[in-house]
């Protein structure tokens, strides 16, 4: 007799945690031939509110880690995710219905991601930051800081994509609420146990599935947030009223960009965009 | 002896010569506007300097369409060296023409002509020097060396020279073209700049220069054919025109209000924390969105620095912006005056002590005088809002952690300053205040290499600096 | 210095290691924060009446000083000449506050100037460089003092304060004081030289300032004049901190003479405007304020007549002793 399998339910993850939405709602995700998959969370505002609390605490102290030690968590997201790639490769296949070859193609382009901004980490400073030659006796220089709690719309996809947008806004300092892809929710949820047991700490990263739509004006509007990525939002009016939202407390906000091709090796602004510039002045004299 | 008292010591106005009116400056030469007009005056004396035009929204079209025509034509494809060249000229004339720049500053601002002589215009020159520099160097900016096209810029009345400086400088030397409006009550020197432009033959359409009120400002930066907005202003206002430019493609640089603690440790060096108080908050009459309005003292020296600090502004000379000595000039607007008032009587309603020294101020004109407020706690609106005027609110504190927290409680973030001679402490302060520019042992300076701007509600982007350049790139980001 | 009381400085001379602890326990000095403060200063633009009144102060306040190995008592005789009438062809131009010799000069300088008023002040204890034993600078204070100098200009021991010898500085400055003592007549007015150009920082010309505060200086000065850089705006100024807390603390008030650099007009002008924003108005008298100098006099008298006559004056008008 044919064993059953045992099934995961994929709730969100909160503050290191997976609870399932407060609402108690949960909507279907299909596979790429229509087939039922999973019942994945339809996170609500609240659970919105309480991703931002949990990423608000834990700014402080991410932010504060040397960068040499955020480096080393983010290449150890990318040694978990390395190990466990067969289970996302079997994921993307059945969410998306791509071949072996594809999906094998999407779990190497994001881990190599995670390495890449690993790398990253002890070395934008010195990159975006530097020493200013202003006309008189003080010491002048500019080093970049996380901008904060960023809430960041995933694009559409699997795992490539969410990687792709989460890595540099962690890998600075900031921590986040990301509202997963929408078709694709699943992988996230997997993603986020990878996380989970990688160093990340709680409420760093914090993974909300459902509709963008929803989720997405309470988190533009929401005070403690500093940052908005807006590169999953595929509706211009979406975008603009998530950006209008973001203007009463003047986030960050980076807008979609239709014509970037997320497999190149990308620009700094994935990272600039929520890093704010510090100047220190401090005189010389004896 | 026994006293000492300056014989009055005005700068000539003889240098300067004011138009009774003023049209916009459009495709390189003066022309009249196709909406009504509206009175300048000096807010020392409340006298009438001139008429200039209210630019319309059809005058807002015709300026936005010159910039785009001299933007593809000749500013766009112009070679960076020779961009370059025209912002040398531009730099060399504002400072052959300082002190003329300096006198009408101050007619038409009511800052001190010490400040307007010594900083706002050397400063103003320095930053277009500093930014011909790059305009040949741009593929070394890190932000590639694509200008973004029509820049729609919006600047305030507290330093009207040195912030059209702030955004002209780099919006031209990254090959931009601009439209820039200068703010209601202060638009003579922007129009003197005009004439500038004009000696230094910058072709027609670089730079335009609309003046008007609120309805001018936003028919330009709604304007569907700019490609960027650039605004110093209030949060208020810069929270309209986040919201109007979402969703566009134009990108935006907002520099906005503050209201930054200003932190002084037991072991300061004293007399310069006084001094650095003292410039933090009464520097051009306290309209500096970094002025150091929230002043954290120490319990421990609390008294001590209270004492000297009365003291010390017992010396600062309000009165005549003209006068070579004076310290503290006028209010630049009724309306400014009125606001303070408000936030002043606010603070001893709530219970907070004002205190002020003996000053006569002058009958005619908008005045304040220098005040510090002692009792105040961060629940006050004192220590909140931004006051924009020579009024100091002094909070205490026992710890570094505490003195963080207070600087840090506050939805804007701009500036800070630390006051310690322990260098380790300094640091680590300057690494935990939420501030884009952070002064220890020392309190507004400014250098057009030094990038300057703000974290949370005091804005996006930087001015100055290489980082400055980004907001005026295609690749520096939104 | 609120933060002091003046309880707190009864023991602060009981032992090198307290005055140690109190000098180092005095705030610090930020040097770019001071240039800028006297730079500052120096932007005030002082005109008509206020020029006329701070001319003819700077000339009341000057030490008009000849300090030359190849000095003679006939030099000295037209100096006091000079400092009695400094504009022979003004009467109402006023005579300066003292002229500053060597010790073997003073009677010559005594003699002089009679009772005109203007003081003789003599530099003792090895001037310039201080590098003698104790005896010989208590004897060449006690030779100019009994020689009839009203002013002791001494210089302290650079060496001992660079090394951290506080207290043997502080001894020394008392018994120099002590050495200043007339039998019949007023104590001669001691003032203390540090060579702010040797002792180079800042935060040293404030512990020096205190120092010679707390040991009875009667005025504390910049420099000998043989050391650049000497009297600049900045030091000057930080010694002016240092008497108005002094005085804010103790009740006391001390003179400041910088001495050295001083040569024109426009820069004593510079000095009074600092003196009077940052010590006061009290300071703003001979009694308080010197200026160490031998060419500013003749800059001044010429700022002075041109103020009167509205014309440049000339160097072949003004005399030359």
């Amino acid at each position: 007799m044919a064993r059953a399998d045992v099934r995961k339910t994929y709730k969100l993850y909160i503050n290191g945690q997976f609870p399932r939405s407060e609402s108690g709602r949960t909507f279907e995700v299909l596979d790429a031939k229509g087939g039922f998959l999973a019942n994945a969370s339809h996170a609500s505002r609240k659970d919105a509110r309480d991703a931002v609390s949990a990423a608000r605490s834990a700014f402080p102290s991410w932010s504060a880690r040397t960068a040499y030690n955020r480096g080393q968590i983010i290449y150890r997201v990318a040694e978990v995710l390395e190990g466990r790639r067969a289970q996302f490769e079997a994921e993307i296949i059945a969410a998306e219905g791509v071949t072996a070859a594809k999906a094998r193609q999407y779990v190497d382009a994001a881990i190599d991601r995670l390495v890449w901004y690993a790398g990253w980490a002890d070395k934008i400073a010195q990159v975006t930051g530097g020493a200013n030659d202003v006309a008189g006796p003080f010491f002048n220089h500019s080093t970049p800081e996380p901008s904060g709690v960023i809430a960041v719309m995933a694009p559409q996809g699997p795992l490539f994509g969410l990687v792709s947008v989460l890595a540099p806004v962690i890998t600075t300092g900031n921590t986040c609420v990301v509202v997963a892809s929408e078709a694709y929710p699943l992988t996230s949820i997997t993603l986020a146990e990878v996380l989970a047991t990688s160093d990340v700490p709680a409420g760093v990263v914090n993974i909300l599935t459902g509709p963008q739509a929803e989720i997405g004006p309470w988190l533009a509007s929401h005070l403690d947030v500093h940052g908005l990525d807006l590169t999953g939002v595929t509706d211009p009016d979406l975008a603009r009223t998530l950006e209008e939202g973001a203007a009463d407390s003047l986030k960050r906000v980076r807008r979609p960009d239709p014509t970037e091709d997320l497999l190149a090796t990308p620009a700094l602004d994935r990272m600039t965009a929520f890093l704010e510039i510090k100047t220190v002045w401090h005189p010389m004299g004896i | 002896m026994g006293t000492f008292d300056y014989a009055p010591a005005p700068e000539s106005t003889a240098i300067v010569d004011v138009k009774s009116t003023y049209s916009l400056f459009i495709n390189g030469e003066f022309v009249d506007g196709t909406g009504t007009s509206f009175k300048t005056i000096n807010p020392a004396t409340e006298e009438i300097l001139a008429e200039v035009a209210e630019a319309s929204e059809a005058d807002v079209d015709r300026a936005v369409a010159a910039a785009r025509r001299a933007y593809h034509k000749v500013w766009g494809p112009m070679p960076g060296k020779e961009r370059a060249k025209y912002l040398f000229r531009l730099a060399r004339i504002i400072s052959e023409r300082s002190r003329e720049l300096a006198v009408l500053e101050t007619l038409n601002n009511g800052k001190p002509i010490r400040e307007s002589r010594d900083i706002d215009i050397p400063v103003a020159a320095a930053h277009f020097f500093y930014y011909a520099g790059w305009a040949d160097k741009l593929e070394f900016s890190g932000y590639g060396d694509k200008p973004l096209g029509v820049a729609a810029q919006v600047i305030p009345w507290n330093f009207p020279f040195l912030m059209l400086a702030w955004k002209i400088a780099p919006a031209l030397a990254c090959g931009n073209t601009v439209v820039l409006k200068p703010a209601e009550t202060t638009p003579l020197t922007a129009l003197l700049f005009a004439e500038i432009c004009q000696q230094a033959d910058l072709p027609p359409g670089v730079v335009n220069i609309v003046t008007g009120a609120g309805e001018t400002g936003r028919a330009l930066v709604a304007h569907p054919d700019v490609d960027k907005v650039a605004f110093t202003g209030s949060t208020s206002v810069g929270k309209q025109i986040a919201k109007v430019v979402a969703g566009t493609r134009k990108s935006v640089t907002l520099e906005l209000g503050g209201k930054a603690a200003n932190i002084v440790f037991d072991d300061a060096p004293i007399d310069q924390a006084i001094e650095g108080i003292v410039d933090g908050i009464f520097f051009n009459q306290g309209h500096v969105c970094c002025a150091g309005s929230r002043l954290l003292v120490q319990e421990s020296v609390a008294d001590d620095v209270l004492e000297r600090l009365k003291r010390r502004m017992g010396t600062l000379r309000v009165g005549d912006p003209l006068d070579k000595n004076t310290d503290v000039g006028a209010i630049n607007s009724a309306e400014q005056l009125a606001k303070i008032t408000e936030l002043a009587d606010d603070g001893d309603a709530t219970g907070a002590q004002r205190w002020s020294p003996a000053c006569d101020l002058p009958g005619t004109g908008f005045w304040f005088a220098p005040t510090i407020f002692t009792g105040v706690t961060q629940a006050h609106r004192l220590a909140r809002e931004e006051v924009f005027g020579p009024v100091l609110s002094v909070l205490t504190f026992r710890t570094p952690k505490e003195a963080v927290e207070k600087a840090n409680n506050t939805p804007f973030g701009l500036s800070s300053g630390i006051w310690s001679d322990k260098g380790s402490r300094t640091l680590w302060m300057a690494s935990q205040l939420r501030a884009g520019v952070v002064w220890s042992n020392t309190f507004n300076r400014f250098d057009p290499a030094s990038p300057f701007g703000g974290y949370k509600e005091s804005g996006h982007g930087r001015e100055g600096g290489r980082h400055g350049l980004a907001g005026y790139l295609a690749k520096g980001g939104n | 210095m609120a933060t002091l009381t003046s309880a707190d400085l009864t023991d602060v001379t009981a032992s090198e290691s307290a005055l140690r602890r109190f000098l180092h326990g005095l705030p610090g000095v930020d040097q770019v924060g001071a240039d800028a403060r006297a730079a500052m200063l120096g932007t005030r633009s002082i005109k008509t009446t206020a020029k006329t009144a701070a001319l003819d102060l700077a000339i009341r306040m000057v030490d008009l000083t000849t300090l030359e190995g190849m000095d003679t008592p006939g030099k000295v005789r037209a100096l006091c000449a000079k400092a009695m009438r400094p504009d022979p062809m003004d009467p109402s131009c006023p005579a300066t506050a003292a002229v500053c010799v060597y010790p073997d000069m003073v009677p010559a300088a005594v003699e002089a100037l009679g009772s005109s008023g203007v003081h003789v002040a003599a530099v003792a204890t090895a001037f310039p460089s201080g590098r003698a034993a104790l005896d010989i600078k208590l004897a060449d204070t006690q030779d100019a003092v009994e020689a009839g100098a009203h002013e002791i200009d001494m210089v302290i021991d650079r060496g001992a304060f660079l090394s951290g010898r506080y207290l043997e500085v502080y001894e020394e400055i008392v018994a120099i004081k002590a050495a200043c003592a007339r039998s019949e007549d007023e104590p001669a007015h001691l003032k203390v030289i540090f060579e702010t150009g040797e002792l180079q920082t800042y935060d040293n010309v404030r512990r020096a300032s205190w120092l010679a505060m707390l040991a009875g200086a009667d005025f504390i000065k910049t420099s000998t004049g043989k050391i650049q850089p000497a009297a600049t705006l900045p030091v000057t100024l930080v010694m002016m901190e240092a008497v108005r807390d002094f005085r804010a603390l103790t009740g006391t008030q001390i003179g400041v003479k910088p001495a050295g650099g001083i040569r024109t007009a426009k820069e004593a002008i510079k000095f009074l405007v600092m003196v009077n924003e940052v010590g006061g108005p009290d300071w703003l008298d001979p009694d308080w304020f010197r200026f160490g100098a031998s060419t500013l006099l003749n800059d001044l008298l010429m700022q002075r007549s041109k103020m009167k006559t509205g014309h440049y004056w000339g160097h072949d008008y003004v005399t030359l002793d």
